[in-house]
Parts: C-alpha cells; structure tokens; sequence
C-alpha cells in the first residue's frame, strides 16, 4: 500500500500525528483497512494493538469496508424530535440497506452518529462531511438522486 | 425585551471571513498589539479581574486559570482552542469559527503572550471538516500578514498555530481526554490533579480554552475589564451565545448579556414555542443539561443563577419541548447517547449509561415496575459520586430533572401490577 507509505512518511514526525494519519487514509480508502493500521504502527512505532485501539475508540473511523458515499444520520434529541426517524426510514427504503450497512454496488453506507452542530435545520444528516438539514422523505429523494448521478 | 450584545460575533455578517482585510478594517489584532505592551502579570490580571468565565460549560475564571500556567516555569508552554464542541443542540463555537476564524487565532495569541506559550492547536471536532479548511486559510493569511509566527510586531514574542482534527467522540470535549486525543491516543480522561494548567499537553503546562472565551478577549483587551464587568450577571459578566432547536417558532442563534432570563430567549429570539403548542419543558445546556419547567422560564441565565434553579447553563443550548412530547421516550434517547459516547474507562459510567439506557426503554415501554425506577434512581446518584470524568457526573442530570418536574409522566408508564 504505497499510498499508505506516503501518509506514514507525512506524519510519523508530527507530534500526535496517529489520529491526522487515520484521517488520511480514511479519506483515501473511506475506511481504515488492516494492512494500512500495520503499516502506520511501524511507522508511529507503535504495538499494532494500540494503533488499533486509537482507530475503534473513535466513531469517525471505521476498520470495516464502506461505500464511496458515507451517509450519517444525526440521531441526537434535537434532530429526533423533529422527525429523524422519517428521515432513516426513507433513506432505507430508497437505498434498500439498513442503518449500518453498505449498498452492494459498495456506492453508499448509511451510518448512525450523534449531533454534528448543524442544529438550526434539524433534522441533518451528512453525505461525506458535508451537512444537508430541513430535511423530509422528499428532499431526502431528491440529494439521494443527485449522489446517484454521480456513479 | 432584552437586545443582542455582540462580542463574539461583532462581525459576523459584517466581514468575508475569508479576508484577514475585512477583519484588520475593522480593528482586528489591534488588541493583540496592545496587550504585546502589557506586562504577562498584569494582562493575566486584567482578564482575571473582568471576571470571564469559561465558556465550555464548567465557568472556571479564564484570569485564574491562566495564573497557573503562567506561573508554572518550563521550557514550552502550550495554547489549546477547544473547538470539540459535542454537546447536541450546540453549534456557537462553528458559527464563530465560520464567520470570524481571525477572532479566535487573535484571542489565541493574546493567551500565548500571557502566559508564554508560544505554540496553539486548535481541536476541531471532525463533523467540521469545512471549518477546519475555513481555519487554516485564515492561519496561512495571519502568517502572511506578520500577525502569527516568529518575532509578532517586533516583540520577543513568537506564536504558531496548528489545526487538530477530532474523530467523533463526545468525551473529548473534556480537557484532558482531549489532550489524549491530541498526543494521539484514545480520548480516555486523566486524573486531575495535575491540572493541564500544570501539567498538560506532553506534560507541560497547557491552558484549555473555549472557543467562545477566547472570541472575548480582543474585546476585553480593548475596552478594558471594568467595561466588560458592567455587561450582564455580576458574577458571570459579559455574554452568552445561545442556540435554539426543538419546539420554538424559529430555530437559530443570540448573543445575548447574561441577565437576559430564559423567557428572553425562547419568546423573544425564539419567537416562543411552534404551531401554536404550549410550553412543556426546556434543556439548557446541552444534552447533559438539567430540564427546566415552565415555572423557571424567569431564571436569569448567568451560571450560578442557573444552577440555584437546579438547571444548568453549559454551552447555552436551548432545547424546547411542547405539551405534545413523551419526556420518557426523550430521556431514553438522550441516554443512548450517554451509552454511545461513554469511553468506558471506568465502571460507573460504563455500565452506568448502559443500564440506565436499558431502564428508561424499559419505562417507555411499559415494561418496568417501581423496583426499576428506584433501581434507576439509586444508580444514577452512584453514577453521579462515583464516575471518572464529568461525562459519567452530568449523565444521570437530564433524566433526574425530569423526574423531578414531571414525575407522573414517569410512574403513569410502570406496570399496574406493581403501581
């Protein structure tokens, strides 16, 4: 994994840099595969368990394979009282997968999180960082179709 | 009515945060140029005596905790923005980041300067990855400028600053498991004391601020502690942003002086409750907050005012509730929450959260009698006495200010056989 090498060679020097690396090589695979985390704990010099152990105590990473286009649900009190509930309800249907899974074509996962401080347009979700709020089962389809353009 | 103050976001709107041009127009680094005259004891005096208290939540004087670093000898010294902001409902620190990130790179600065640290991070929680972007422009811009670096406005003095980005974990919103996570690490707390003031960031001294106190201090370096004393709560001066969700008539954001009441903000900048609904309860502070029934809607919002009331003020998120809500299907959800972001470092919260969860779902489904409830009850005080970090402390808050208030609404749900 070379690309994994040119990330290890960018922050094995930065103090802390573990979690600015883990950062990386989700961006360039959309999760942490196992082979990378071996790679960076030689580089940190780091037992592969502890790097590991970094990777799973934070739920931005993932150790599991997922799809090009990461869907989070924000599932916090103020987001579930204004209808989040409807919101995964029709992402499931639209995508046929439930929460946590990936789409076969490995295009889409649909992930639970907690508040992601966009909390003036409840109910949010995010598509690969980027927050869409005010949303209902209509303008869910319809940022749903835009992404499946995409493919 | 009360009016918006704004300190924080004096220019938000107003400037392209994308411009250190637009933010120097309007008298930006000014006040750090003023303070680079000061002397460190006397600046750190100064902030002390304008009695700003930490925004965060846990309304520490900003003055007195610098002290510590200050007078803490050693060879590096450290300057941390806390920009984790977790808790739900609360998005103040974004909008100030996103509308005047030169605000919070200035107030950095200044705090560099008084207590010696010449290097900053600023911890972004990772659900900002636009700010993040938005925050190392306008750290690339003040470098350009002369306003960050080596040697600031021909001083001694020399500041950096470098972005740190979080991965999703509510707990690292707390000092010292934010630190952690900095070094690289899990995000598990630390034993205090040593304090970070002390002995923080790779064991040196390290101040810990809010972004939202650190958007203070231009201004308070400008007009001076006596002006900033006279805004607001005597014992909690100045402002306080608060942001509005759930049942209010129009979502959004003040800055408000703190003698501003609860009322002020949900009926005035919330324009009051939704389609017409009464009032049930309101959470301030966030999802660790305490509820706060109608009865309370009076209470001035300055921290110790707050906690009299048994509420909280925590990081000024309003989260109203109409008649219409089930509070027990609520306090169950928040209690996943607590479940979910539990670093289970240590057993009260660990399985405290876990329990609890499973309790109230049991309460809202009908499915738990009065031996639960007093099981829950009795839990939730150990969880409160006994847990790590304040994460396992403020768990138990919202569900025991519901119980407090609105009892029935619990016990109407136990099973008959036992009521």
């Amino acid at each position: 994994m070379d690309k994994v090498q040119d990330i290890a060679l960018r922050y094995k020097d930065l103090p802390g840099g573990l979690i600015e690396a883990l950062h990386a090589v989700q961006e360039e695979y959309a999760y942490i595969p196992e082979d990378a985390l071996k790679q960076l704990a030689i580089a940190f010099k780091i037992p592969q368990s502890r790097a590991y152990g970094v990777a799973k105590f934070y739920s931005y990473f993932s150790v599991k394979p997922r799809g090009r286009f990461i869907i989070r649900i924000c599932k916090s009190a103020p987001c579930h009282v204004q209808g989040a509930a409807e919101v995964v309800q029709t992402l499931e249907k639209e995508l046929g997968i439930r929460l946590g899974e990936t789409t076969k074509d490995n295009q889409f996962t649909l992930e639970p999180t907690e508040c992601v401080g966009a909390c003036e347009q409840t109910p949010v979700i995010t598509i690969n960082g980027k927050p869409y709020g005010d949303l209902n089962p209509a303008k869910v389809k319809e940022i749903l179709a835009g992404y499946k353009q995409q493919q | 009515m009360v009016e918006e103050f704004r300190i924080c976001l004096k220019n938000y709107g107003l400037i392209d945060p994308e411009k250190i041009e637009d933010y120097l127009n309007r008298g930006g680094y000014q006040s750090l140029k003023k303070a680079l005259t000061i002397p460190q004891s006397e600046l750190v005096a100064e902030v002390k005596d304008s009695g700003l208290r930490g925004r965060g939540g846990a309304g520490f004087n900003t003055g007195v905790k610098w002290g510590f670093s200050l007078n803490t000898p050693a060879d590096q010294k450290y300057i941390i923005c806390n920009a984790d902001e977790g808790e739900p409902g609360t998005y103040k620190d974004r909008i100030i980041m996103q509308s005047d990130p030169q605000l919070v790179l200035e107030g950095m600065a200044i705090a560099g300067y008084a207590v010696g640290a010449s290097k900053g991070y600023i911890y972004c929680r990772g659900e900002y990855p636009y700010v993040v972007e938005r925050l190392k422009k306008a750290i690339a811009q003040a470098e350009m400028a002369g306003l960050l670096g080596t040697n600031l406005l021909g001083t001694d003095f020399s500041f950096t600053v470098e972005v740190r980005m979080g991965a999703g974990a509510y707990v690292c919103g707390e000092e010292t498991a934010l630190i952690e996570s900095l070094e690289g690490k899990r995000g598990e707390p630390r034993f205090k004391p040593p304090f970070p003031g002390v002995a923080g960031l790779w064991g040196r001294p390290t101040v810990v601020n809010n972004v939202e106190t650190l958007a203070n201090l231009p201004w308070i370096i400008e007009h001076g502690a006596e002006a900033f004393k006279k805004i607001g709560a005597s014992k909690y001066p100045g402002t306080k942003i608060f942001t509005l969700t759930g049942d209010v008539a129009k979502k959004g954001f003040c800055e408000v002086p703190t003698s501003a009441t609860i009322r002020d903000i949900i009926y005035g900048f919330g324009e009051g409750v939704a389609n017409g609904k009464s009032f049930k309860a309101v959470q301030i502070g966030g999802t660790s907050g305490a509820f706060l029934p109608e009865a309370q809607l009076d209470t001035v919002v300055d921290l110790d005012s707050m906690t009299a009331a048994g509420g909280s003020l925590g990081s000024g998120a309003t989260f109203v509730l109409d008649e219409t809500r089930d509070l027990v299907e609520i306090a169950a959800t928040i209690a996943e929450f607590f479940e979910h972001e539990s670093c289970s470092k240590c057993t009260p919260c660990r399985e405290g959260t876990f329990r609890s969860h499973e309790i109230l779902k049991k309460i809202a489904a009908g499915e738990a009698g009065v031996k639960e409830l007093e099981d829950l009850e009795s839990l939730m005080d150990l969880m409160m006495k006994a847990s790590f970090c304040g994460l396992g402390m403020a768990a138990p808050t919202p569900t025991l200010s519901l119980l407090k208030h609105f009892r029935s609404e619990f016990e109407d749900r136990l099973r008959r056989d036992e009521n």
